[in-house]
């Protein structure tokens, strides 16, 4: 080997070195750094998601079915939970955020099924990539959770872990892939940060579509079926609320301003929908009720959901009045309207909450309402058009797909109970258990 | 010996304790029900679906008197219970056959 002796030789490998110093910035960018203010925020932020599903909404619907029904509701959400878990552990997480090659418009691959290559060291932007699979497993739970709702008090328990099951497979996971995945909406430039489309518009009209096939529960709408215990439900309400800032700031997958800004405007949003909601059942019908103010903050919560990484405070407020006077309209004038039993109002609440959301969200991104600004060349208009998009074909395509999933249960084993186990009720009937022995 | 039934308004319910107590009547057996005659029911309202409830919730006690006893014991019961307005419920006398006292087995009048 022969050494550099000369000074010549010195200087000009002295100079070599030089040159290397802006590739180590380039380092920097090619291999990704945890950051752990990050990481400690999406850990913390998957718990509030998975909060928001048990125990935030099995309580919320658990105290809106009549008494014999109550742990049905719960059994439900709590074993849809552990479901989707498993699933999206096993396959969901690799098919709705991997590359799919070819077919990447439309679905992702399977390189990292049950979980290969994704473990303790794996990073994905800067924060651990189990913790990005894991919020996004809150998600998958929380969506198939919030249909429950739209069939209650009629639907078979094993024909409920079947649909689930299969709609995560192949409506949720898709969708999830379309807008955050690297799929065709995403690429489009739709704005929605955490879950409008994939989330609420998505289980709205899977709700209606359910509904709609499963048919009205017995006795509806002459048999008075009040909300059993309103106090579950508020508190339920409560819970979604507080959870929902790991739903809406955590989408930003980093803890910095937008993340803040995002709880800043579901905070706000929530607000007014909760008083919008209140005040126009309030003047509707005399009396404003707890019911109704807990159900507006739950639709401001979906409204500012696909607007919160985009819009500002005042812009929170727009959302929010109108997803609350929008969704009251919904549930408590356009379902008795067409007779639907949407038992618990989903699609009132999360399809035309998810609906103004996602429509606003065009609105309210421009930076002259407030907004974090469109993206470079787009107008508000374009913009609006690019969410009519993502809405229009969710809600084709969830319609559609669940229409096919519940028809095929349907025609093998059968959606709903049988009429004397409606009447003694569902806890009994199917699960062997009173939920207040009393 | 008597059996007399009252239901009445379920906020009376310590009043009329008190009025019969003061007449020297201790036994008393309470029951919570449901019911209405001429008092009308409210409206309830959750989400836009408007229920009528019709059923009122009301008390009915019950009392076992000597035959001595049952004037006082309607004008006690009737004094404390009424408001004047609809709704503040009957009292219904009843022939009681015969009565025993679990613990001693000592029957009639002895058992009251």
């Amino acid at each position: 080997m022969r050494y550099v002796t000369t000074r010549r030789g010195l200087i000009a490998a002295l100079g070599g070195l030089l040159t290397l110093i802006p590739l180590l910035a380039f380092a920097d960018q090619a291999t990704p750094k945890l950051d752990s203010g990050d990481t400690a925020w999406m850990i913390t932020a998957t718990a509030l998601v998975l909060f928001m599903t048990v125990p935030g909404l099995s309580l919320f619907y658990g105290g809106m079915v009549r008494s014999k029904n109550v742990l049905s509701v719960l059994m439900q959400c709590f074993a849809i939970t552990s479901m989707v878990s498993i699933l999206w552990a096993v396959y969901g997480y690799a098919l709705a955020f991997t590359d799919g090659g070819s077919f990447q418009s439309w679905i992702g691959g399977v390189g990292k099924v049950f979980m290969k290559g994704v473990g303790v060291n794996a990073v994905s932007g800067t924060i651990p990539e189990t913790v990005f699979m894991t919020f996004q497993m809150t998600f998958a739970i929380i969506t198939p959770a919030l249909i429950v709702g739209a069939f209650a008090e009629r639907m078979k328990f094993s024909a409920l872990m079947w649909f689930m099951g299969l709609w995560l497979s192949v409506v949720y996971v898709p969708i999830a892939h379309w807008v955050w995945g690297g799929g065709w909406l995403g690429s489009l430039g739709v704005l929605d940060f955490a879950g409008g489309t994939v989330v609420h518009i998505n289980a709205g009209v899977a709700g209606l579509i359910a509904a709609l096939v499963l048919g009205k529960r017995n006795g509806y709408p002459t048999t008075a079926m009040p909300p059993h215990n309103l106090t579950l439900t508020v508190m339920g309400a409560g819970m979604l609320w507080v959870g929902w800032f790991g739903f809406n700031a955590g989408s930003e997958l980093k803890a910095d301003g937008v993340a803040g800004m995002a709880q800043a405007v579901t905070q706000i949003a929530t607000a007014a929908a909760a008083l919008g909601w209140m005040f126009s059942e309030w003047i509707a019908h005399g009396k404003p009720s707890v019911l109704g103010i807990a159900s507006g903050a739950v639709a401001g919560l979906v409204a500012i959901t696909p607007a919160s990484g985009t819009a500002g405070p005042m812009g929170a407020i727009a959302i929010g009045v109108a997803a609350g006077v929008l969704c009251f309209l919904a549930a408590a004038k356009l379902k008795p309207m067409l007779g639907y039993d949407d038992s618990l109002d989903v699609f009132g609440v999360h399809a035309i909450g998810g609906i103004v959301g996602a429509m606003l969200t065009g609105v309210f991104a421009d930076a002259a309402l407030g907004g974090i600004g469109l993206e470079q060349g787009v107008t508000m208009g374009q913009q609006v058009v690019k969410q009519l998009i993502g809405v229009a074909s969710t809600f084709a395509y969830t319609a559609v797909m669940s229409l096919i999933i519940l028809k095929i249960l349907d025609w093998t084993i059968g959606l709903r109970v049988a009429d004397d186990q409606e009447t003694e009720g569902l806890d009994l009937a199917l699960h062997d258990e009173r939920g207040y022995i009393l | 010996m008597k059996l007399i039934t009252a239901v009445i308004k379920p906020f009376k319910l310590d009043d009329v304790r008190e009025a019969l107590a003061d007449i020297g009547v201790s036994g008393i057996t309470v029951i919570e029900v449901k019911g209405f005659g001429r008092q009308k029911g409210h409206t309830e309202l959750y989400r836009g679906a408007e229920y009528v409830v019709d059923f009122l919730p009301k008390i009915k006690v019950e009392i076992a008197v000597d035959d001595a006893l049952v004037e006082k014991v309607i004008e006690a019961i009737s004094g404390a219970s009424r408001t004047g307005k609809i709704g503040d419920g009957k009292i219904f006398v009843f022939d009681l056959q015969q009565v025993i006292r679990i613990r001693t087995g000592e029957t009639g009048p002895d058992a009251l």
